[in-house]
């Protein structure tokens, strides 16, 4: 078991024939073949206008509609460039596509409140946007980041960063711990889905033992979930929380990394989830070791 | 994106929002003229900068010249024009640097009976925008929600909709509005959600909103900030852009696609991932070090970008180290460091650097590193990466 990703994932790219569309496709479909091998999982890609051609060996559809219909597809990965990526996520929800993981970074947020808007009630889930993507170690990569740094394992792991993901992956790796999905949530302000979905999909899933939370400064969604553990997680929780040193009113790279008027720092994010008894990392070096100290603590 | 207040109520005023009558000043016979066209016993002098907290401060050429007087006549008008044009002004929000004026806003004077305050922002939580109002005007908003969080009044609204009528006038009645300043209140809050999203603003505060002594409802000050991933739609706003008001090497960063902000430390830091560009900041600090900057090179970096980024946390004359930390997952380590010896190279560094290389191809990129020549110093992981760097200044 897993969250979100199993073995009847079947995923398509929107945006397929762009340049970084095509090349994560292929390396999601070498990792699918590398540990599936046989298995139909990347099965082809949307971009309009392009319909019935093919790119290197991915089937081309013109719309979402006809990509579901003709391949059974049930998750897309979305490279779509940011003024055509909130119409390109509604495409998708509107075609019936249970998951929707968006990589595009720089949507206008305005764009991404008509999204959250339009997809309520929706039977869609929404990962990102201005995210890594999904990843369930040994059965399917959804997503920019290096599949063999995850390794198969019972840590769930959520993070609003994507290179701070890897580094948690390595770290954990480094000392026996593997991942049962891993999944980038996006380090913007309005995003698909939240730290509370995934924390309660975690404690939910068997195959899940403990969780990694990985936040940064600006915000509260990092207080509430430590509410939310307080209340529904029985499963050991390790934390850490960037930028400890940014100063207010800079924002940090992400859209949603500002501390605006006092508000959002780490210090108190990381006092909320101490708080609940979660293990937060003092230093983004012990990540890994924050995670096996959680879990060593429950034996 | 941030703009002035006279160009945000210039903005306002198109979008039927009630402000005051002004005219801007680049000089102090200007100033004078200004005052005198507006006609009135007195006027408000303005310092025009992107930052608040004006009225309290003062310049560092003149002492006991705050950055907002009112006037009584056109030569006080000049008279002060002269000593805050050209001059830096030093607010609670400019840092000890403060910021030169080159702008001046006059303004007519407002018989003020009440100060409340207004902005709209997105709120993450309801995944839209926000009205957020308070009958504690003219104060710091952050210092009322702490103290006073009852005080604080928020309406989420329907980007598609905008602020409904009833919704308007429900806050409108919180802030214990009556009369005619009701439908002055309705009129102006949806006004100012509708130019919210008309503009993909991420923020639009009127701090003060100005109740007249005759109920009606007009603008104080105003901030405007324009979300930047939406400005290529908005072609128009992108020339109100002031860049005497930005950090001139972020600027330049922006420019080579990198992201990149000036912090007060001593060691640099080049960083690919915006996580873990503030977690490595994070770790110099957690060692004892000072930070010089957050830069992020993003996921793709080549030699033009590597070394551009070089030459940015160099020209911080307070850089006396810098720690490169890479975490290569798609793009490889032996890429990155081919970029990196190419800017050694081109630059020629001569303070100590550290670099953290982990990921694919780590190996060979480690022995390129060893077999340059160069005095770099490779840390084995992150933590021994920022000790050593740390421990690099003092030597």
């Amino acid at each position: 078991m897993s969250i979100l990703v199993d073995k009847h994932t079947k995923i398509i790219c929107q945006g397929i024939t762009g340049k970084s569309g095509l090349f994560h496709s292929q390396q999601c479909r070498a990792y699918a073949q590398e540990h599936r091998p046989g298995e139909d999982v990347f099965v082809g890609g949307c971009t309009p206008g392009k319909g019935g051609t093919e790119i290197d060996g991915f089937p081309v559809f013109n719309t979402v509609e006809e990509a579901i219909r003709k391949t059974g597809a049930n998750c897309s990965l979305i490279f779509v460039p940011p003024p055509f990526a909130a119409d390109a996520i509604l495409e998708a929800a509107d075609a019936g596509i249970g998951l929707i993981v968006c990589i595009t970074e720089g949507i206008p947020v305005l764009d991404m409140a008509r999204v959250h808007r339009a997809m309520q009630g929706s039977k869609s889930r929404l990962i990102g946007p201005n995210c890594p993507g999904i990843i369930t170690p040994g059965v399917a990569k959804i997503g920019i980041m290096p599949g063999y740094i995850h390794k198969q394992g019972t840590v769930g792991l959520i993070s609003k960063s994507g290179t701070l993901t890897y580094e948690a992956a390595w770290q954990m790796g480094n000392i026996g711990l593997g991942q049962s999905t891993a999944v980038g949530i996006g380090g913007d302000p309005i995003i698909g889905t939240m730290y509370i979905e995934l924390l309660q999909m975690f404690q939910d899933d068997p195959k899940t033992e403990a969780i990694l939370m990985i936040g940064e400064i600006g915000g509260n969604a990092e207080i509430q979930a430590a509410q939310y553990i307080k209340e529904h997680v029985t499963k050991p929780v390790a934390a850490f929380i960037a930028g400890a040193t940014a100063p207010p009113g800079k924002r940090m790279g992400h859209a949603g990394a500002i501390i605006s008027g006092g508000a959002g720092t780490a210090a108190e994010k990381k006092k909320a989830l101490e708080d609940v008894g979660v293990v937060v990392a003092d230093s983004p070096a012990d990540m890994g070791t924050a995670m096996k100290r959680a879990i060593d603590a429950r034996k | 994106m941030k703009i002035h207040e006279y160009q945000a109520k210039q903005l306002l005023a198109k979008g039927g929002v009630k402000v005051p009558r002004g005219i801007v000043a680049k000089s102090p016979d200007e100033a004078a003229n200004a005052f005198s066209e507006l006609g009135g016993p007195l006027a408000v002098v303005k310092s025009q900068i992107h930052a608040g907290g004006r009225g309290k401060g003062r310049f560092k050429q003149h002492p006991d010249q705050p950055g907002v007087v009112l006037v009584k006549s056109a030569d006080a008008a000049r008279d002060h024009a002269t000593r805050m044009l050209g001059s830096t002004l030093v607010t609670i929000q400019t840092g000890g640097e403060g910021k030169n004026v080159n702008v001046l806003l006059i303004e007519e004077g407002l018989k003020i009976a009440r100060e409340m305050y207004l902005g709209v922002v997105v709120d993450r939580e309801s995944g839209g925008p926000i009205l957020i109002a308070s009958t504690e005007g003219g104060m710091e908003i952050e210092v009322v929600a702490h103290n006073t969080p009852e005080k604080i009044l928020q309406e989420p609204f329907d980007v598609e909709a905008g602020l409904l009528p009833y919704q308007a006038r429900n806050v409108a009645y919180r802030l214990g509005l009556d009369g005619t300043s009701v439908r002055a209140a309705e009129k102006l809050f949806r006004q100012v959600c509708q130019f919210f999203i008309d503009n993909d603003c991420s923020m639009v505060e009127i701090n003060p909103l100005v109740v007249t002594a005759d109920g009606d409802l007009v603008v104080g000050d105003a901030k405007v900030t324009f979300d930047d991933n939406a400005l290529f739609r908005h072609q128009d706003l992108v020339a109100l852009r002031d860049l005497n008001e930005e950090e001139p090497m972020e600027v330049q960063a922006q420019a080579s696609g990198l992201s990149y902000v000036k912090l007060d430390g001593n060691l640099g830091c080049l960083v690919n991932g915006a996580g873990l560009a503030m977690s490595t900041m994070d770790i110099i600090k957690y060692h004892g070090g000072a930070p010089a900057n957050f830069l992020d090179v993003g996921g793709g970096a080549n030699v033009d970008q590597v070394t551009e980024a070089f030459r940015i946390i160099l020209a911080d004359p307070n850089v006396k180290g810098i720690l490169v930390n890479i975490f290569g997952g798609i793009m490889k380590c032996d890429t990155i460091v081919t970029a990196l010896l190419g800017a050694y190279d081109k630059i020629g560094i001569t303070v100590p650097l550290v670099v953290r290389l982990e990921g694919t191809n780590v190996d060979i990129a480690r022995k390129m590193l060893a077999d340059s020549g160069k005095k770099i110093v490779i840390g084995t992981d992150l933590t021994d990466a920022a000790k050593k760097a740390v421990a690099s200044l003092g030597a």
